[in-house]
């Protein structure tokens, strides 16, 4: 009977922060692939997961338990008073959700010049390989 | 939110993300990607940021998946890792 | 490289669970950041703004800036791609033609190539035969996505979407007309000059709207000052001035996302691709 209680403390201490946990494990992953890949097309798939590591990690602090999605309640036509009180710890807190929607637009920006940036070491050096250009750069 | 729905999910983001760096060929490196983009969208609408959950559908599991395979279409799709 | 990075991964990671336990609850509707400054936007949004969709409030309004100066990124990063890649390049050009009526292609360099011809159509390099079911299909399905985007646009006060979104969901309608035909086609629809201009004109719409508040006497992307000219009251002044600038935001997110489709699939020759 203890190891069952045990074992459910364990669960629910993993679960209560779970999202935590695999914020850290994405953005570990991440970066894993942006220092120890060889291939540069690689890296940058390192660099898409770490953004939404960071991401996850915004959308995460922002959840209310037993909250609503940040869209107002509100009567017919456009009152400006609401007709019944506000209350904020209803709805899910906004602040993160506008920081992160900009940033997901930006990262593919910045994904596209980074595979522009590929191609164009690609059409220079004939390879994607780090070693292989890095060669090719030595022997210049 | 559902519990299991979100543990599912996140067990899910980790495999799709190792998959990703992981695969051997550029060309299903880009697709793992789309699929935990799509993934990511889901846990979004679970959590309740439907905005972020749209963006992330249309801009993360569409246009960026787009973008990487035509790039490897103009390089290669081999790989050494 | 891999040992340094497993050590440093390993480094990372261990410090970041260590102090993850001293984190909030998931889910604490008391923690540090939901208790400062997001209780106002939500309880104020509709007496300010009149937007029950309290993100596009604070996107539009509130965060005025931020997201003026996200636009511009957006299409330096565009511009970005566009100079990377445009090259011009000395090389002989090779163009492919297929003869019609017989079903011979031929391979013709220099400049000697029939630009409008009866008999002679121009395929790519690594051509693949295009599909009818596929250009069918897409054909239908592109202008759905069109009015889609749009309701997405115009809608975004109330329900989930907004500028961003809409403006990605239109620029990738066009992205799968090039998909499913050919980037020629897609090309002789929407420009590049025309994506440039779109891309900056998106941006000037969004400067402009808060250049006229400043031209009216009041602050810098205070929308109320727009209230005499669209002849409502000052509130619903600030959601129509929120819909001008979403517009803005997605003419421009489409145009920088075909441009920098255009110069990705094709590599910057904006001749035959994907």
């Amino acid at each position: 009977m203890e190891l069952i209680e045990t074992v459910k403390h364990m669960f629910l201490f993993i679960a209560a922060k779970a999202n935590y946990w695999t914020y850290v494990i994405l953005l570990m992953v991440g970066l894993y692939a942006m220092i120890a890949k060889n291939n540069l097309v690689k890296k940058i798939v390192g660099m898409t997961i770490f953004q939404t590591a960071v991401i996850l990690f915004y959308v995460s602090i922002g959840y209310k338990k037993d909250a609503s999605i940040p869209i107002v309640m509100h009567g017919s036509g456009h009152g400006h008073a609401a007709d019944a009180a506000i209350r904020a710890a209803d709805y899910i807190n906004p602040l993160p959700h506008v920081l992160m929607l900009t940033a997901i637009v930006v990262g593919v920006a910045t994904l596209g010049v980074a595979l522009a940036l590929a191609i164009k070491v690609y059409k220079e050096y004939g390879s994607l390989e780090e070693d292989e250009i890095h060669k090719q750069l030595r022997s210049r | 939110m559902i519990l299991p729905i979100d543990l599912i999910v996140l067990v899910l983001v980790i495999v799709s993300a190792v998959a990703a760096i992981t695969v051997k060929d550029l060309l299903s490196a880009s697709v793992m990607l789309g699929a935990y983009s799509f993934l990511l969208c889901l846990l979004w609408t679970v959590m309740g940021a439907v905005d972020v959950a749209f963006t992330e559908a249309t801009v993360g599991a569409g246009v960026s998946t787009v973008f990487c395979v035509s790039a490897i279409f103009h390089t290669t799709r081999r790989t050494k890792d | 490289m891999k040992i340094l990075g497993k050590i440093t991964i390993l480094l990372c990671g261990g410090l970041l669970l260590f102090f993850t336990s001293d984190f909030p609850d998931f889910g604490d509707a008391n923690s540090p950041a939901s208790t400062h400054l997001s209780p106002y936007f939500i309880e104020h949004t509709l007496e300010d703004t009149a937007v029950p969709n309290v993100v596009t409030s604070v996107l539009a309004d509130y965060r005025g800036y931020d997201t003026m100066f996200e636009t511009t990124v957006i299409l330096t990063a565009g511009l970005a791609c566009f100079l990377l890649l445009k090259i011009p390049t000395k090389e002989v050009k090779q163009r492919y033609y297929r003869h019609e009526p017989t079903g011979v292609t031929l391979r013709i360099e220099g400049d000697r190539y029939p630009d409008k011809s009866a008999v002679f159509t121009r395929i790519d390099s690594t051509w693949v035969p295009s599909d009818m079911i596929i250009n069918f299909t897409c054909r239908i399905l592109i202008s759905f996505i069109q009015i889609f985007a749009l309701y997405v646009v115009a809608h975004g006060h109330h329900s989930p979407g907004g500028g961003f979104q809409g403006g990605v969901l239109l620029g990738a309608s066009v992205i799968l007309f090039a998909i499913s035909g050919n980037l020629r086609a897609a090309i002789k629809q929407f420009g590049e000059k025309t994506a440039a201009l779109f891309g900056a004109a998106g941006v000037f719409i969004y400067v402009g709207t808060a250049a006229l508040c400043l031209a009216l006497g009041e602050n810098f992307l205070n929308y109320s000052a727009l209230a005499p000219l669209l002849g409502t009251d000052r509130i619903m002044a600030r959601s129509h001035g929120i819909l001008s600038v979403e517009i803005g935001v997605a003419v421009a997110v489409m145009a920088v996302m075909i441009w920098i489709y255009y110069n990705l699939s094709s590599a910057g020759k904006q001749d035959e691709g994907l």
